[in-house]
């Protein structure tokens, strides 16, 4: 069972990262930071209001499928994919 | 062709489409009942998964109310999207290679209790019938407003389409027909937003026209140019926030558990083939979400400013600044006769002053002889559905957002009724009542229960009880501080045991129902409300519809302290954990041998 766990805590590790991540664009960016942000402009937008409407979306979207993608090679490299 | 024909041929369209569709996936299964015979293509499952999660509230009020709260209304669209990374992570995979058909028997099994299944159900009855609710009325209301059918009638001809595509297809034809309405109303939802933002800014890409310049010659940013006009008028500004960043938070956390937690949503992910189908299944979900919940923001300030716009059409002050009455828009008539937007003339000046309660602002109001904002009501349902019209489209654009409306509001209804149907006969009927009936009584049960969930839905859509208005929050609140904790820790504390795992969840769910029931009163009856529904009594400000969060993390709590204190989980159970949580086995025995 070595190999399971060693697989289930290189999955942690990865799911860890990602929220932390997941966290940090929207309730960091987005809500306790948004203000001091708000001074730097992206354009027509101001960056904080910009996490909280867009970016936040977009960085959610993008990491889901860094998720899936890692873990594809997990399951690879553990050899426990599905045929 | 005049718009209330152009609007029956484009709806009557669509269902034919639905119907043509239902009649091609019969479910002769409960297997293809319940999850579609695990068959779907994961991109084609997030579409169906879009569909059914944005329903008639995102595809109708939401930008109306980011329209109004500018700033604060984020935490919906960070809300609403960053549930589907907690259920990419933390839930999708490991149901799906759990392998079974509901989100209750999950529960059961995880935590080897009859008990822990049936509060499981009652969470998702609870949850997913105060949903459909809100979708019956809507699609009456899309009915009524726009085809001017009675609400009844209207009513009665969704249920009739819900009807034959669910009851005869289940899981398999609520799946194709959303992929269905999912195209239908992102085409609907976008189209407007592309015009207007051309409109107002030469760019087509609603997100990026946002973030540009004014096409009126000022030069100014969007968003600065509407944050300015707002001041002036004396509203507070568009991007600033207003609200407490505290009351932000958890509410931002409670719809992304929320999100997650919800019964219908997850039940999704069972109908893919794989493991990693799953994975990449909640991304593609949630790409073709983001497809609207980032158009929303561009439509909401843009509707906003183009309203104030229509109104103040000169300097503020002056006494031709302001809109003749008498020289209103045709859809500002058309509105007032649906009494969603209100106009008084306080001043009797037959002009129109619309402005906000700055109290600096209120003094020089006065001196321009201003008695009152006289826009006495502007409800936020109008700004989507009256956008196309603001903006001057052709009429076949109004058809395709009544169309829009209503494939939003069908979708997820049928998503809904799904889950109630499928726990009703499958997790009540075959899991604790009658467990020996086989396959094809299990069947007839769940389209007779399908049926029965219609007919329920719908009276209720009729005739809504009070609280109708009240229920998003109690139905966020049941899945984020009951279902998702319990799930979670299923699956990623093998220590968690029954007793645990129940007591985890009467916590959280208890807690969460009395401080709702607390401002809301006792079953929502108003008059029972212990305290006022203000923020100055709220506990440490924090809103009713803020609480999912704590419940939450009370479940969390309680289920640890008490499994660690009570007698470790089964071998079979523990074993039944390691196996969720590895893709295939074969792979991990042959290594170990």
């Amino acid at each position: 069972m070595r190999d399971a766990s060693a697989y289930w805590k290189a999955n942690i590790r990865l799911v860890i990262g990602c929220l932390i991540v997941w966290f940090v664009v929207s309730f960091g960016f987005g809500i306790l930071l948004a203000k001091p942000l708000n001074s730097i402009h992206l354009g027509g937008y101001k960056l904080g209001f910009w996490f909280a409407q867009q970016g936040s979306i977009y960085v959610f979207v993008a990491l889901i499928f860094f998720y899936a993608n890692k873990m594809n090679k997990l399951d690879k490299k553990y050899h426990v994919e599905e045929d | 062709m005049d718009l209330k024909t152009l609007t029956f041929l484009v709806v009557g369209a669509t269902f034919a489409l639905y119907i043509f569709i239902a009649l091609k996936t019969r479910a002769s299964t409960t297997s293809e009942f319940y999850v579609a015979g695990k068959g779907i293509h994961p991109i084609l499952n997030g579409m169906a998964t879009a569909a059914d999660w944005m329903s008639a509230a995102s595809f109708i009020s939401m930008a109306g109310l980011i329209a109004f709260k500018g700033f604060d209304a984020s935490v919906y669209l960070m809300g609403w999207t960053g549930g589907y990374v907690l259920l990419a992570m933390l839930l999708a995979p490991y149901l799906r290679k759990y392998g079974k058909f509901t989100v209750p028997e999950f529960i059961g099994d995880r935590f080897y209790s009859k008990g822990a299944r049936i509060v499981a159900v009652i969470c998702l009855i609870v949850a997913s019938l105060t949903y459909v609710i809100g979708q019956m009325k809507g699609i009456g209301v899309a009915f009524s407003r726009f085809l001017e059918i009675d609400f009844a009638h209207g009513l009665i001809a969704g249920m009739v389409i819900v009807f034959i595509y669910a009851v005869l297809g289940g899981m398999k034809g609520v799946t194709y027909t959303q992929i269905a309405q999912y195209c239908v109303l992102i085409f609907a939802y976008t189209v407007p937003a592309v015009f207007i933002s051309l409109q107002l800014t030469g760019n087509p890409i609603p997100q990026l026209g946002l973030g540009s310049t004014m096409n009126d010659g000022s030069g100014m940013m969007l968003l600065d140019k509407l944050d300015h006009v707002l001041v002036d008028l004396g509203f507070s500004a568009y991007t600033m926030q207003k609200g407490s960043t505290l009351n932000m938070f958890l509410l931002t956390m409670s719809l992304m558990i929320g999100t997650a937690g919800l019964p219908h949503v997850i039940t999704r992910f069972f109908t893919v083939p794989k493991v990693k189908d799953a994975r990449f299944s909640a991304g593609w979900a949630l790409v073709f979400i983001a497809i609207l919940y980032t158009t929303a923001p561009a439509v909401g300030a843009m509707a906003r400013l183009n309203l104030v716009n229509t109104i103040q059409t000169g300097p503020i002050g002056s006494p031709q600044g302001n809109l003749k009455y008498a020289n209103r828009p045709s859809w500002f008539e058309k509105w007032e006769e649906t009494g969603l937007l209100k106009f008084k003339d306080k001043n009797h000046d037959g002009r129109i002053q619309y402005y906000g309660k700055n109290k600096a602002f209120a003094v020089k109001a006065k001196a321009f002889g201003w008695k009152g904002n006289e826009m006495v009501k502007v409800d936020r349902d109008i700004m989507v559905l009256a956008n196309p019209e603001i903006a001057n489209l052709p009429n076949w654009v109004i058809a395709l957002v009544a169309a829009g409306g209503i494939a939003a509001a069908l979708s997820t209804a049928a998503g809904l009724l799904l889950a109630i149907a499928s726990s009703i006969s499958h997790d009540l009927l075959k899991g604790v009542f009658m467990p020996n009936i086989n396959d094809k009584q299990e069947l007839m049960a769940s389209r007779i229960a399908m049926s029965f969930a219609i007919v329920v839905a719908g009276y209720l859509g009729m005739n809504p009880p009070g609280f109708a208005a009240q229920v998003v929050a109690l139905a966020f609140g049941l899945a984020a501080s009951s279902l998702f904790p319990a799930l979670m820790l299923g699956i990623f504390v093998k220590r968690v045991n029954n007793i645990g795992a129940i007591s985890g969840m009467l916590a959280g769910l208890g807690t969460t129902l009395v401080y709702i029931f607390w401002f809301k009163g006792w079953l929502f009856i108003k008059s029972t409300a212990m305290l006022p529904d203000d923020a100055a009594h709220w506990l440490f400000g924090i809103s009713p519809g803020s609480f999912g969060a704590i419940g939450a993390l009370f479940n969390f709590t309680v289920a640890l302290v008490v499994s660690s204190m009570t007698k470790e989980p089964p071998e079979h159970i523990q074993r039944l954990v390691e196996d969720i949580r590895i893709p295939a086995i074969s792979g991990v025995v042959a290594a170990e041998n």
